[in-house]
């Protein structure tokens, strides 16, 4: 387990690396670039030449990545130009983040919740007019477009019935920061209005955002109880007259979530993708958001940041589920 | 086991527990309350996209302007809804004969947010400050190097010479050459005046080059200065910006006490908020939202138009452009009354010169070039150029004031051009994305269309950015045989220190430009808008896009 986990790490500083390298040759050979974002029209030659000659620009490609690298190594990874200008783009990553995983952690929250119990419902009664209604629906959620949704959802249930907020993450309370989770933030400093407030706003781009989630695991989930409910041992053990909580809890579920756990881990990353055009629909301040600012105006050092660390977190999360995959199912491991 | 089994419940009383929090709370658009009064104490605007520090020195954008105007001041102001200056925190000034000393009498009492008097050593403080920016500080002020030139350790290419206190309340300033810009560049947000103590404490001229950018110092984002409003919190995690009244602020104090700008980039996104009501107001409706918001209540207010639209000529690029009657043809070609009352908003109108009617210096005697592609096609012929090929390019992703949707006027003008025969080849590149370096650095395009929008009331802002720097402009004058005289009785015309007389030469040139030059055809000058709701009272919209906020209510 240990050489397998070990082996993986390597891997990822391989991919890492290499990734960096392309994304830093990539960004530098898009047409434009930073100076032309700062300056616009105001750009004389000389305000253009200067801007370049100071932001390092003027240099050959490799000289600049590998003064990235050597600052790198000493954990500097460049100052933000449009983001939050003078801004270390480290500090932006990890100031953003909490956003992301908040709006990520009620949505993938909302889709288990829901999906689970469905899926179960669905497989116990197949072929029931409630069974096919609800493949039918998570077909819809997985064919109708996030963004679109969103855009739905908000304008039906924010802007034609004022029932949830517009966009953001949170009235302007002047809430105490504390870990920019902005929900758990509330409940630490007992400004309850503000957690609510937090809460409110994020209904609806979580709702969007868990639908993919939510149609993959409902189907994975009916999939699995159907196939476990003819196994054997549930025939055995209903033979036994066991209760039909304990097959339900012991031998059903327990069996039939082995592929679930899987497909919740690796829907994780996927929400990653989702919640950069979520956050763009509900102008939600995370990653995605300063992803695209970034990518508009050219900011290296925040995009270079933002990309790896992405690529990082989908590594990780794709080993944690493999490890989790092991530790749930001891045919695995023994293998 | 027992952990595993639970879980699932734990969570689903979570969720449902939060789900009825949400049911339950009030809905509440931040609004204090407070007082027997009639109007709210917060006012929410919808800005379009994040400021990038508060020290406006090296600030760059509009949205960030649109902060720092309202938290500092400078020695003029300008004169709500023109785009004139008048006095601010200084009560008048006047030239010296040959108009390279100018004498400031500043206005008294006056104090800084931290308490530091503003006095003429003030004003010298900051004005030496500007100057003697060093190193990455000399990038990073931007503005500076547009409008003054160089910095103190290159006096020969400044604006700028000096500044003296002649006593508390008098503070003279000697430039080096006579400009129409001075003294109104003053009046530029960039140029606005600073508390030396926090200058000084906050370390403001340490900037550096980092990595691919610049960090600034603290003080850049904990300003102090003049003005109504004071910084009271970016709240960066949440894309909101709240001022609140400043307290020693000499004049009357704002009728809205805070003043929230929540960062909503997405116009559609912009005009939501304000339906929910969630927002008092934003800027820049997309103009085909400007009815649909009016009928529901909302009051659109379009600001005069102080920016132009052109369709600029690279005759290096294709030598054919050399010839005035070719130029002359394309004129002719477009049907530009067609294009501005389908594609621009209200109040757009057809341009006859490379500046707005409110520039002293506007030719009132010019008629643009009617719309007659029958002249065009005979000029053509005339010229030997019938067929002619012509790369024409337009800009993606971006929308600016003077240009609403860059793609469906260079659609438009195709067609029209094509009409007369000239080959068009289309050209598209994203705005950010290398369309303003080939525009300018690489002269990459035939014709191209962009424009600009004026940062202050002087000729020299429009025809001078244009066509003065010989060597670097985007015509390409240089390789015209005129190219050398624009260039020069442009540098002599704003030279010119009695406005009647200086006024009359730009008359004359733009005069010249449009019958015997013709470097680009200029097309319109398209308003800008902002939106209110109904509730707000008191806005002046500015040409210049330099509105305040401290006399603006809004009913609850």
């Amino acid at each position: 387990m240990a050489r397998f986990i070990i082996r993986r790490l390597l891997q990822m500083v391989v991919v890492v690396f290499v990734l960096s390298l392309m994304l830093f040759f990539w960004l530098r050979s898009l047409p434009g670039g930073t100076v032309s974002a700062i300056l616009g029209e105001r750009a004389t030659p000389q305000t253009r030449a200067a801007l370049t000659k100071a932001l390092g620009l003027d240099q050959p490609v490799w000289v600049q990545y590998w003064r990235f690298v050597e600052r790198a190594a000493h954990g500097e990874f460049g100052t933000s130009t449009r983001v939050l200008p003078g801004a270390d783009a480290l500090d932006i990553f990890l100031s953003r983040l909490p956003a992301t995983i908040e709006l990520s952690f009620f949505a993938l929250l909302l889709a288990v919740v829901l999906a689970i119990p469905l899926g179960y419902l669905s497989a116990r009664r197949a072929g029931s007019p409630l069974d096919s209604g609800l493949v039918v629906t998570s077909l819809v959620g997985v064919a109708v477009p996030v963004f679109f949704l969103a855009f739905l959802l908000k304008y039906q249930l924010a802007v034609e019935h004022h029932v949830f907020p517009v966009s953001g993450r949170q009235d302007n309370l002047s809430c105490t920061r504390v870990t920019n989770f902005f929900v758990l933030d509330g409940l630490l400093t007992r400004e309850y209005d503000c957690s609510v407030s937090a809460l409110k706003h994020l209904v609806l781009p979580s709702l969007a955002l868990a639908t993919i989630p939510f149609a993959v695991i409902y189907r994975i989930t009916r999939a699995s109880v159907l196939e476990v409910l003819g196994e054997d041992y549930v025939r055995t053990a209903e033979s036994k007259g066991l209760t039909a909580r304990v097959i339900r809890g012991r031998h059903v579920l327990r069996n039939a979530l082995l592929p679930v756990v899987t497909t919740i881990g690796l829907q994780t990353g996927g929400l990653l993708a989702g919640a950069v055009l979520t956050e763009k629909v509900f102008n939600w301040g995370g990653i995605g958001n300063a992803l695209a600012d970034a990518f508009e105006g050219r900011d290296y050092a925040v995009l270079q940041v933002l990309i790896l660390a992405a690529a990082m977190i989908y590594v990780v999360i794709n080993l944690l589920v493999d490890i989790s995959y092991a530790v749930i199912d001891p045919r695995v491991r023994t293998r | 086991m027992t952990l595993k089994r639970t879980a699932p419940l734990v969570l689903m009383t979570a969720a449902a527990l939060s789900m009825t929090a949400c049911a339950q709370s009030e809905r509440d658009s931040g609004d204090g309350g407070g007082g027997s009064s009639d109007v709210k104490d917060t006012l929410t605007f919808g800005a379009a996209g994040a400021p990038e520090l508060f020290d406006p020195l090296y600030a760059t954008d509009g949205e960030t302007f649109r902060v720092t105007r309202q938290i500092h001041q400078g020695l003029l102001g300008i004169k709500p809804g023109t785009a004139d200056v008048q006095p601010e925190l200084a009560e008048s000034w006047e030239p010296s004969d040959d108009g390279l000393s100018w004498t400031f009498h500043l206005r008294q009492g006056v104090k800084f947010s931290d308490g530091t008097d503003f006095d003429a050593d003030a004003v010298c403080y900051n004005m030496e400050r500007m100057y003697n920016q060093k190193g990455a500080g000399q990038t990073a002020a931007e503005y500076w190097t547009y409008f003054f030139g160089t910095f103190s350790d290159d006096p020969e290419g400044s604006l700028y010479k000096s500044c003296e206190a002649k006593d508390a309340d008098t503070a003279v300033i000697d430039v080096t050459r006579t400009t129409s810009s001075f003294p109104t560049i003053l009046s530029l947000d960039s140029f606005s005046m600073q508390s030396p103590t926090a200058l000084e404490e906050g370390d403001a001229n340490n900037v550096q080059a980092q990595g691919e950018g610049f960090t600034y110092p603290e003080y850049s984002m904990n300003p102090v200065g003049i003005g109504p409003y004071k910084l009271d919190s970016y709240d960066e995690a949440n894309k909101t910006v709240t001022l609140v009244a400043n307290d020693d602020y000499y004049g009357d104090p704002p009728k809205t006490k805070t003043l929230v700008f929540k960062i909503i980039p997405d116009e559609t996104t912009r005009r939501q908020e304000l339906e929910a009501g969630s927002i008092d107001g934003y800027d820049l409706p997309n103009p085909v939202d400007w009815q649909g918001l009016e009928d529901d209540g909302n009051n659109v207010q379009v600001r005069p138009a102080f920016n132009v639209l052109y369709l600029g000529l690279n005759p290096e690029k294709n030598p054919k452009l050399k010839d005035l009657r070719v130029r002359q043809a394309i004129a002719y070609a477009l049907n530009r009354e067609q294009m501005v009352t389908s594609q621009l908003p209200e109040g757009a109108s057809v341009a006859s010169q490379f500046m707005p009617e409110a520039v002293s210096g506007y030719n009132k005697d010019l008629e643009p070039y009617p719309y007659d592609p029958d002249k065009a096609k005979q000029l053509l012929k005339e010229a030997g150029a019938e067929g002619m090929s012509l790369t024409f390019a337009f800009p993606t992703e971006v929308s600016r004031p003077y240009m609403p949707d860059p793609q469906k006027i260079h659609a438009a003008f195709t067609k029209d051009l094509e009409a007369v025969g000239i080959k068009v080849k289309e050209v598209s590149k994203p705005w950010n994305g290398g369309y303003l370096d080939d525009v300018s650095a690489n002269g990459a395009y035939d014709a191209w269309l962009l424009g600009w929008t004026g940062d202050y009331n002087a000729a020299d802002n429009f025809l001078g950015t244009f066509f003065s720097d010989l060597k670097g402009n985007d015509f390409h004058t240089s390789v015209m045989p005129w190219g050398k005289t624009l260039s020069e009785d442009l540098k002599a015309a704003d030279a010119i220190v009695d406005e009647d007389e200086r006024a009359a030469a730009y008359e004359d040139i733009n005069k010249r430009i449009a019958e015997e030059y013709l470097p680009g055809i200029p097309i319109s000058h398209s308003p800008p808008a902002l939106v209110t709701s109904e509730k707000v009272e008191g806005l002046v919209a500015s040409p210049l896009t330099a509105e305040t906020f401290d006399t603006v209510t809004v009913a609850k």
